[in-house]
């Protein structure tokens, strides 16, 4: 009998070499892996960054959609690469997660797919949200309820928002084979329990994960000085800083606000080089600021915690929500949250 | 007469009927035992067993029941009781045949049969009725010339499964219950009993065949709602007929609107909506009673009382989902979900496939949640699709079987995406989030090291998670479990990985524990092996290729890194831990499989052990620690003897001669120290100045280290001493040179020390 020449681990042997074969790993995840062996610790981030600009496809906005992206406290969350995630789809996704939760709100109870609920789920893209022309589309989930009263004139009202973007995201999509879509960065506005729901059927249809994004005290002075920077014809509000002090049984807040022409003056005076900002400048802008403080109420905010930020371009919280306030700094925003989801990820 | 609880509060606690989809959705309970997917799942409430006012109490133990049969006197297998649980079992069997044979013949009630009964409800409610009892009892109750309907619906309500319920009795059941004239209770007692034990029913395909007669039953008002919800679990597209739609049209208009008539009328409508043309609301929310679930809580205690130790396979597929509370943080992590199929691959086949079409498509594919057995992946390997989450393969040893053989990187990247989050989120001692407890971050490491042991070979966000977690470790949080990790690092080059990995677990090392100093050298002897194992694996497919010298290189220098690092931290550790024992089993542990990496896995290397370990074993008080090192050098001078015909070490005679000396100088040193005494001679390797021994006023110290008087060994020439001549007041050790040979054999227990003797003899032929 030939079989049982056959050694032992043979078909071991005839699968090409895929991780074990360290040596000789060549295709794009190896060299991915290589890179992140090299990368040592948690904490590397860039020591320079670009100031936010104005992003070349931004024509392509539809002011209504972006309009309707502004002014809204959005919640953070990172998103692995979607597997076999299909632009053209986005029809049968919606009607595919109206019937998922459907059926979780039923708990159990089997539904019809066609049947009509009192509320809908929209799927539709954002062009214009992206960085460079790599960078895949963005897209919105709406879930809107419908009241039952009059079919036709019946009032929709928006329940639940989210939206998926990718922001100058090369560094994640280098390494991507073309089964995934890697849209990092997620932002939920409406109820917990839904994202829960959304959140379910996309890790389930789509094999990805999704995780809260905290945005650290040291990545909020950097948004800090980054919306300081920007250059604005008018500001809608004052540029405000909350540090928190660690105290039982409640923590206080110091709430430390800012004239926003003042903010940009120091800012101005700190900048150098027109087109970067280094950590220099960011760790020189955010000390002025403290020992301003300092002067004033002999409190050192240097022993405490920084934990929102929030200019006329936006505002962020460490906790992980952001409120997108200009437009026109909209992808500069979106740009650096895309960098922090990628480092989270990766 | 209606015996059994029954929540009437319509509505209140009520079970939602499922669809009738031939993929019922997957089990909640982990052991269930059949084969077939339940529907219902099976909770148990203490509600609800408190609210039975018939049924009998069910003791844990069987002594209950044993107690009742010795005062009953039957039969003579009273006399094997509590001799083991296989008689036991035989006993029931036996005790069960009997009285079915009693309850068969019996014509009134008496005594003797309401003892019968009571056994028959004794064994039922504790450990239920295999599928031939339950043909059996079936048969008996319904045939039985009694009149006592008590009796019958007693037996009735013993009918609880263990297993499967064989559809043949049930049809057999039903078609009496047709033909005979029976009261509507036992009728109804019965449908309640086909509906709450449906799932348990092995084939339902006849009874299908059986569907216009269990239609026939509508008419009754009295069971119709019953009867309504037994459809509805046995409809199939092909029983919605015209006629029967009209009956059931019919039938409502003379009831009136009742929900279990609409569901099953929807029912109807969602198989064939253009034979029920009448509009039904639009919250659908039809409800039948609720099932009797105190049938179905004895079904999960006698499950659970029955349950047999789970085969290791069946083990790793486990989920820890099903155990924890739903109520759960919706991505909190470390929670494997259990595999489903995933319907993005098949949706777009079918171009205007509708919604129930993708519900119910009979679909080529094998579903990953019946694949349960090494079996079913042979046969349908090639009809499997991976789960929607790659995560769920972890726990199901069939699935990583085939995720073993396959080429796609993708799966890999799906897997190592989610393990990065999931191992990022759920470290403890990062903080990224507070969502998990150690606890359940310990299990989830276990879960991944038991995965990369069955595939023999680490996954790669486990290295990554591992270089990034390390500078930030305490060292004890789920030590054992981490380092497991460890031991499945790809086999690499060493000088990349040492400042990832060394530098932030060597001051760990230092610092930490002795036990925390031994799990890590353990470890890194699995990860030396582990290396070692895919080096000759991979060698071995090479010769039939083509022997890349270069990869080699790279694998010999990766490995003698290691080992020096090793040795390193082993001499270190040895003397922060002034030379434990039980280190140095570790330590030598290590070495142990150092010393035979040339004829074990074919590689061209011998690294000798350093200094730092050989001499302290040498002079140990511990006879244990210097029968290992005995051994250790016996396998070294056996590889090195051996290496002396390989090519490649012939080629690098110059690097290897270093090995050679360092060897000899240590057997030299053994030789000196066990066998001939020499050590503190001129030009050994103990001397020391005459005069300033002579200070240590240690009279006779150059035979101080021999195999009679060596620290480790001195105990056993006591004791040779004082069993050889017992009656002897003094003693001198020396006289036992005179009988090496016997005290040679007599410590029999450190074989190794022999090997000293052998070098002894040929230790000229190194060099």
């Amino acid at each position: 009998m030939d079989s049982l020449d056959v050694p032992e681990f043979t078909p071991k042997h005839r699968v090409p070499p895929r991780l074990r074969d360290y040596f000789t790993g060549a295709s794009p995840f190896h060299r991915h892996l290589e890179s992140v062996r090299k990368q040592t610790s948690f904490g590397q981030t860039p020591f320079r960054r670009k100031i936010p600009e104005c992003s070349p496809l931004q024509e392509n906005f539809d002011p209504q959609r972006i309009a309707f992206l502004l002014h809204k406290q959005w919640t953070l969350y990172t998103l692995t690469p979607m597997y076999k995630f299909s632009y053209t789809n986005l029809k049968e996704y919606s009607s595919l997660l109206k019937s998922f939760i459907a059926a979780e709100k039923q708990k159990g109870l089997a539904v019809e797919m066609e049947e009509d609920f009192n509320f809908k789920v929209i799927f539709s893209t954002l062009s214009g949200v992206k960085g460079t022309q790599r960078d895949p589309a963005a897209f919105l989930v709406q879930i809107i309820s419908k009241s039952q009263l009059s079919s036709k004139n019946a009032e929709e009202k928006v329940v639940w928002t989210g939206w998926f973007c990718c922001v100058y995201g090369d560094s994640l999509l280098e390494n991507v084979p073309d089964d995934f879509t890697c849209l990092p960065l997620f932002l939920a506005n409406g109820a917990e329990s839904n994202t829960a729901l959304i959140g379910t059927w996309f890790q389930q249809t789509f094999d990805c994960r999704f995780t809260r994004l905290t945005i650290s005290a040291f990545n909020l002075s950097w948004m800090a000085a980054m919306w300081t920077a920007c250059n604005l014809e008018h500001y809608v509000a004052a540029t405000e800083l909350l540090w928190s002090v660690p105290c039982s049984p409640q923590s206080l807040d110091i709430s430390y606000a800012i004239h926003p022409e003042d903010a940009k003056a120091l800012w101005d005076s700190v900048h150098q080089a027109p087109e970067e900002i280094t950590q220099e400048e960011v760790d020189l802008f955010i000390d002025c600021l403290c020992s301003h403080f300092h002067r004033h109420f002999k409190i050192n905010l240097a022993a405490t915690r920084l934990v929102c930020v929030s200019t006329s371009v936006a505002s962020a919280h460490t906790d992980g929500k952001i409120k997108i306030l200009c437009s026109k700094y909209l992808i500069g925003v979106l740009a650096f949250l895309t960098e922090l989801a990628i480092f989270q990820i990766e | 007469m209606a015996n059994l609880p029954y929540n009437s509060a319509e509505g209140s606690s009520d079970v939602v009927p499922e669809s009738p989809s031939p993929e019922r959705s997957t089990p909640t309970t982990e052991q269930q035992m059949s084969p077939t997917c339940f529907q219902t799942s099976m909770v148990m409430s203490s509600q609800e067993t408190s609210l039975s006012p018939v049924i009998p109490i069910i003791q844990c133990d069987r002594s209950a029941w044993k107690m009742r049969q010795n005062e009953s006197g039957l039969g003579p297998a009273n006399l094997q009781y509590g001799l083991g649980d296989g008689k036991e079992e035989f006993n029931e069997h036996a005790a069960l045949q009997q009285a079915f044979n009693y309850i068969r013949k019996a014509t009134k009630k008496e005594s003797t049969l309401e003892k019968h009964l009571q056994t028959v409800e004794d064994i039922a409610w504790k450990s239920g009725l295999g599928p031939k009892d339950i043909d059996t009892l079936l048969e008996v109750v319904l045939s039985s010339p009694l009149r006592a309907e008590a009796v019958k619906s007693r037996m009735l309500k013993c009918l609880i499964p263990t297993t499967l319920i064989p559809e043949s009795a049930v049809v057999k059941a039903f078609s009496k219950l047709c033909t005979h004239n029976y009261s509507n209770s036992i009728k109804i007692i019965f449908f309640r009993w086909l509906i709450a034990m449906f799932d348990f029913i092995d084939h339902t395909e006849e009874m299908n065949s059986l569907y216009g007669f269990f239609f026939s039953f509508l008419q009754e008002e009295s069971m119709s709602c019953y009867v309504c919800h037994l459809l509805y679990l046995l409809t199939k597209r092909e029983n919605v007929k015209p006629f029967r739609v009209r009956r059931l049209l019919d039938f409502q208009s003379k009831v009136g609107i009742q929900p279990h008539l609409q569901a099953l009328l929807s029912l109807y409508k969602s198989f064939c909506p253009d034979l029920v043309s009448i509009s039904l609301p639009q919250k659908r929310k039809y409800y039948f009673k609720n099932t009797d679930s105190i049938w179905q809580t004895a079904v999960y205690i006698v499950k659970q009382r029955n349950q047999l130790p789970s085969l290791p396979s069946v083990e790793l597929s486990v989920g820890i989902s099903a155990s924890q509370p739903q109520k759960r943080k919706w991505n909190s992590s470390c929670i494997i979900p259990k595999p489903t199929s995933s319907f993005t691959g098949e949706k777009k086949q079918k171009g205007g496939s509708t919604s129930l079409d993708v519900m119910f498509g009979v679909r080529k594919t094998f579903p990953v949640e019946q694949l349960h057995m090494f079996s079913q992946l042979l046969e349908n390997i090639q009809n499997i699709q991976f789960p929607s989450q790659m995560c769920s393969v972890l726990k199901n040893s069939s699935l990583l079987h085939y995720l073993n053989c396959v080429r796609d990187e993708t799966v890999w990247l799906r897997l190592y995406y989610w393990m990065n989050q999931v191992l990022k989120e759920g470290c403890t001692w990062c903080k990224v989030s507070n969502y998990t407890t150690e606890e359940e971050f310990k299990s989830f490491l276990d879960i991944v090291g038991k995965a990369q042991c069955f595939l023999q070979e680490g996954f790669p966000s486990s290295e990554v998670f591992l270089y990034r977690s390390l500078p930030l470790w305490d060292g004890t949080s789920c030590r054992s479990e981490y380092l497991q990790l460890l031991s499945w690092l790809p086999l690499g080059n060493f000088s990349e990985i040492r400042p990832l990995l060394c530098d932030s677990l060597a001051p760990l090392f230092f610092t930490s524990s002795i036990f925390h100093k031994c799990s890590v050298l353990y470890s890194l002897k699995q990860l030396l092996q582990n290396w070692l194992l895919r080096y000759a694996m991979r060698a071995n497919v090479k010769t039939m290729m083509s022997t890349s010298s270069h990869t080699t290189l790279n694998v010999v220098n990766s490995v003698s890194e290691l080992i020096s690092f090793v040795g390193w931290l082993s001499t270190n550790a040895l003397r922060l831990e002034e030379h434990s024992s039980f280190l140095f089993h570790f330590v030598l542990d290590f070495f142990e499989t150092v010393s035979d990496m040339y004829l074990n896995y074919n590689l061209p290397l011998v690294v000798i052990f350093p200094c730092g370990v050989f001499y302290p074993a040498l002079l140990t008080f511990d006879s244990i620690t210097l029968n290992h090192l005995c051994y250790i050098m016996y396998r070294y001078r056996v590889n090195l003897t051996a290496a002396k015909e390989n090519d490649v070490i012939r080629q690098e005679r110059q690097k290897f001669n270093k090995t050679y000396q360092k060897f000899n100088e240590y057997v030299t040193a053994l030789v000196d120290c066990l066998w001939t005494s020499t050590a503190f001679e001129k030009d050994h390797f103990l001397y020391i100045d005459p005069e300033i021994m002579k200070k240590t006023k240690i009279k006779d110290y150059k035979k101080s280290l021999n195999l009679t008087n060596h620290p480790a060994l001195l105990v056993y020439s006591i004791y040779f001493l004082l069993q050889g001549w017992p009656g002897e007041k003094e003693l001198a050790l020396g006289t036992i040179q005179e009988h090496l040979e016997d005290l040679v054999t007599y410590r029999e227990s450190l074989s190794h020390l022999d090997f000293a003797q052998d070098i002894l003899h040929d230790s000229d032929k190194h060099l």
